[in-house]
């Protein structure tokens, strides 16, 4: 099997880079922050991917989640935008110009309650990009209060309890036709790197819901989206991998306990199942009912719960050129002088 | 005595009852006529069964404004009837229909009025009982049209153009249009020579042989968010999200139909439009498109602006190129959005938190619809700026008569965009928001820019020259200090306001005294017809058009030259408070704080004998 998550072995990637060249400024997050840890995926998952840093838009909203697109590839041009339009922002931007990799990290409280509406919007139109939500359950820039996926009954570190129901964002997702529906956690490289190069290669709305603890408003007894409570409850749907087009289908699995999904590049997403769940890629309804079921029972299901490939992004359903059309000039875009407009 | 090329037709139903495709082929024959005719839709916001009303004017001198009295009136809404009568003039010519149960001795003695049964006259021309009701409005036009004396050729050429491509439409109009025609022919026209003293005749300009739709010799007929439309495609517009409202709506719908005929896609479109879940969205995928290098643009309504507003400040401080079609009514929530209003000026000028200005065009007919959803587009790329365009209901949905539209001759003004190549001549010598050339606008480049230096993190308030995150106050300060110098550079790229003399036409003596008026939007096509009123009563004028914020140089030479208090300054708007003069004031606090205002404020469109009153009775006491 493909070990390609450990870079410390390969100097460059396919396209000659090193690693270093896919880093961003210094995080200036709280020591220990969940977010930190996606950062350093995301910075793996590129650089393994090959994926050239100038072909990236990296997109944000407001928050401590927002903030980490400026610790990594700082060779793609990045956007901070506003707090819950990091889904408009980032759809009018692919739009402009379809050959950009969009990826958005947003927070729960971006994404999860004054974008909730954007998000789910995004998601029906199929726009393509790596959408990764930080999710701790909790605003960390305004110091500590409850978001939308804070589960009900955890408290804040004042001893409040949530009294409201939680938003599952994955179940969202599903919900409103994602195309790539997954759910990880901050420090599970091994399942977050392969989630990550797979959602690169989709081409639609690759949504990861990575479950990544504020050490500050949320690591205490009492939250359910601390450290310990995480490592505790944590279900993995299946084991992942990646494998190289190059390389030999070398999985250790035995017979029917495995799918493998073919990427855009031609690289081989591997999924063996776990604790003998059987799951379908492409059934919503099952997906629903596990997510429910794991939470019904206090449990984090994680792994990849949807996956599409067909559905047609937006750029597809809108049928746009396929010259950007940031690139169109008067050639492409002025009418004939002959119309009866025109004198 | 016959009134030639003349009249104001007044048309009062509810709305849903198919009036409303009568009434445009009415207009579109006058308009085929060669005649600069007007049409107004008073309607309600509602889709069936509350009270409209349609208005259209003839007159040998162009006007087109709306009048608050007219000379023939055609009551169909039983609702209104007694209000509609009151406006009719001492004189006027009435047909009603016979629905309207009145006792004829009843009426007003000093009108003309002529019950007619139209139910009756389009029986047999259709079984259907739904599609009587709606034919019903054609002959009242076939009616009008024969005592107007409307060429029956350009009838049918308006009424072909309205229901183009439905054959038996047209068909079964065309006998209810005929219905009328044969019924004014039998019982009406013997009486026009003392009560219907109404004619048309035809304009030299007026060839009837084109089909094309809507394009008569030389002139369009349509309205102000089609021309807005067609001025965004022959701009370059690329990206268009929106979310519906009126009066602003028709300007994407239009956008849409005018991409797909003016750019007709060969492999695939050379646009997107998406209707958004709501104007914050709509507004911030302009920005994420303009900020990815697509010339991008919205359309919407005051409460559509008030929710783009945190959006706008963003697009202010990272500097993003993105356009707004702000077609103004009045607001916000229920009760009056299907009236015009200049009210939004100062919201739009100041949209967002903190300190924000934003560059706002004022068009002033459907031409400079046209041209400056053109200019809209070059302004944004080259200040790197939100531009708003500032039109209103009366302006963006009436249908009017312009020019045909002049081809742009210059190319698109993409402003300062570093690539690849300049890059490495400037050996990657790049910070997004340092003024390099004095003007306060920097540079950028855009995603996708294969060069190790040309990414930056773009951020809203809090950033230093290389888009670094950035609290400290001197940078911050500084900032502040170059996106103002930015705004007054603007002021040299704006179209400028217009200075116009007028002696006015229909003056007999020498003026008596001489005053300024300042107008902007929509106003001006009432403007015209008040200076003409006020030098009729011995009022010179000299009036300034302001076409844009920042003011050009122009409008301070025009303040300047108006400081005798002997020859009064007003400036004429369609709102309570005088927004635009709170801008004149802020930016020429001496020079403008003897400014008048004349203000209309009703939600109807600017109406010219109310600014000559209020211009004399200001200026005779």
């Amino acid at each position: 099997m493909s070990s390609t998550h450990s870079p410390a072995s390969v100097k460059t990637n396919s396209i000659g880079l090193e690693r270093s060249e896919y880093v961003g400024s210094k995080s200036t997050l709280c020591t220990g922050c969940g977010h930190d840890s996606v950062t350093n995926h995301i910075i793996s998952a590129y650089f393994e991917s090959g994926v050239s840093p100038y072909r990236v838009a990296k997109m944000s909203g407001i928050g401590c989640s927002s903030k980490t697109p400026a610790y990594f590839m700082n060779r793609a041009h990045g956007f901070n935008s506003i707090h819950g339009r990091m889904a408009p922002i980032s759809t009018g931007a692919f739009l402009a110009n379809h050959q950009l990799q969009l990826i958005g990290i947003s927070g729960d409280g971006d994404t999860g309650s004054i974008g909730l509406g954007s998000f789910c919007h995004l998601l029906r139109r199929n726009v393509p990009m790596v959408y990764i939500v930080e999710n701790n359950g909790v605003y960390g820039l305004t110091k500590g209060q409850f978001s939308a996926t804070a589960d009900k009954g955890s408290t804040l570190k004042s001893g409040e309890i949530n009294p409201f129901t939680s938003i599952d964002l994955c179940s969202l997702a599903i919900d409103m036709g994602c195309s790539f529906v997954a759910r990880s956690f901050s420090g599970d490289a091994k399942q977050l790197v392969p989630l990550l190069r797979a959602a690169i290669q989709h081409r639609g709305t690759a949504f990861i819901d990575v479950i990544s603890p504020c050490i500050a408003f949320a690591n205490h007894e009492g939250s359910t989206k601390s450290y310990q409570a995480v490592r505790e409850h944590l279900q993995q749907l299946q084991e992942m991998g990646i494998i190289l087009p190059q390389e030999p289908l070398q999985v250790e699995y035995q017979e029917g306990e495995s799918t493998q999904v073919e990427l855009a590049d031609g690289s081989i997403l591997w999924l063996k199942k776990l604790n003998s769940q059987e799951h379908s890629l492409n059934d919503p309804s099952l997906a629903q009912k596990k997510l429910r079921e794991a939470s019904d029972q206090g449990q984090i299901l994680t792994g990849l719960f949807h996956y599409n490939p067909h559905q047609p992004a937006l750029d597809k359903s809108l049928e746009i050129c396929e010259k950007p059309l940031a690139q169109l000039g008067e050639a492409e875009l002025r009418p004939s002088p002959d119309h009866p407009l025109f004198r | 005595m016959s009134a030639i090329n003349q009249f104001v037709l007044h048309v009062a139903t509810v709305n849903g009852s198919g009036s409303q495709s009568a009434n445009q082929v009415l207009l579109k024959s006058l308009f085929q006529m060669g005649l600069k005719v007007g049409g107004k839709n008073l309607f309600p916001s509602n889709i069936a069964g509350l009270p409209t009303w349609f208005t259209i004017r003839v007159h040998p001198q162009g006007y087109t404004s709306r009048l608050s009295h007219q000379d023939i009136l055609v009551a169909m809404n039983p609702a209104t009837w007694s209000k509609d009568l009151k406006d009719l003039k001492p004189g006027g010519f009435l047909l009603y229909t016979s629905e309207i149960k009145v006792d004829p001795t009843a009426l007003r003695q000093d009108i003309h009025a002529h019950p007619i049964a139209f139910r009756d006259l389009v029986e047999g021309i259709s079984p259907s009982v739904k599609l009587k009701k709606l034919l019903v409005n054609m002959v009242y036009v076939g009616l009008l049209s024969e005592l107007l004396e409307i060429p029956e050729e350009c009838s049918r050429w308006a009424l072909e153009d309205q229901f183009a491509g439905k054959g038996s439409v047209v068909d079964t109009n065309w006998k209810a249009f005929q219905a009328g025609a044969l019924y004014a022919r039998e019982h009406l026209v013997g009486l026009r020579s003392e009560q219907f003293p109404y004619r048309v005749q035809r304009s030299p300009d007026s060839p009837c042989e084109t089909s094309e739709p809507k394009v008569s010799g030389q002139r369009l007929l349509m309205d102000g968010n089609s021309a807005t439309a067609i001025g965004a495609v022959v701009g370059g517009c690329t990206f268009a999200s929106w979310y519906p409202i009126t009066p602003s709506s028709s300007v994407m719908e239009s956008f849409v139909h005018w991409a797909g005929e003016l750019r007709p896609p060969s492999q695939g479109k050379t646009y997107a439009v998406v209707q958004a879940e709501d104007e914050i969205a709509a507004i911030s995928m302009v920005i994420g498109a303009g900020w990815a290098g697509s010339r991008a643009m919205t359309a919407t309504s005051g409460p559509g602006l008030s929710l783009m507003a945190e959006a706008a400040g963003l697009a202010y401080y990272a500097e993003i190129p993105a356009v707004i079609f702000n077609v103004q009514r009045a607001g916000p929530s229920t009760g009056l959005p299907t009236r015009t209003l200049q009210g939004d000026v100062l919201a739009a000028a100041y949209l967002s938190h903190g300190d924000t200005r934003h560059i706002l065009l004022f068009p002033g007919n459907l031409e400079e619809c046209y041209e400056f959803a053109q200019v809209a587009f070059d302004l944004a790329e080259r200040c790197q700026s939100l531009v708003i365009v500032l039109t209103d209901l009366d302006l963006g949905m009436n249908l009017q008569v312009g020019p045909r539209f002049a081809y742009p001759q210059k190319p698109y003004d993409r402003g300062k965009v570093l690539d690849k190549e300049d890059l490495d001549r400037l050996e990657g010598d790049f910070a997004r928001y340092r003024d390099v050339d004095g003007d306060g606008i920097c540079y950028r480049t855009l995603p996708l820019t294969e060069h190790p230096k040309a990414a930056y993190f773009t951020r809203g308030t809090g950033h230093n020259e290389t888009s670094g995150y950035s609290e400290d106050p001197e940078v911050f300060r500084r900032n502040l200090e170059r996106l103002k110098k930015k705004f007054l550079t603007a002021r040299s790229h704006v179209p400028a306001a217009l200075w116009q003399r007028t002696e006015g036409s229909g003056a007999t003596t020498a003026p008596r005294t001489s005053i300024g008026i300042i107008a902007y939007g929509s106003s001006h096509e009432a403007m015209t017809e008040a200076m003409d009123l006020l030098a009729q009563e011995g009022v010179a004028c000299e009036y300034l058009r302001l076409r844009a914020y920042p003011f050009s140089s122009e409008v301070e030479d025009f303040l300047k030259a108006h400081q005798d208090p002997e020859s009064p300054l007003f400036l004429v708007e369609q709102n309570r408070d005088a927004q635009m003069l709170s801008l004149l004031k802020e930016a020429f606090p001496q020079l403008a704080c003897k400014t008048k205002p004349v203000l209309q404020f009703d939600g109807l469109p600017l109406e010219a004998a109310f600014v000559a009153r209020e211009i004399l009775s200001e200026v005779n006491s």
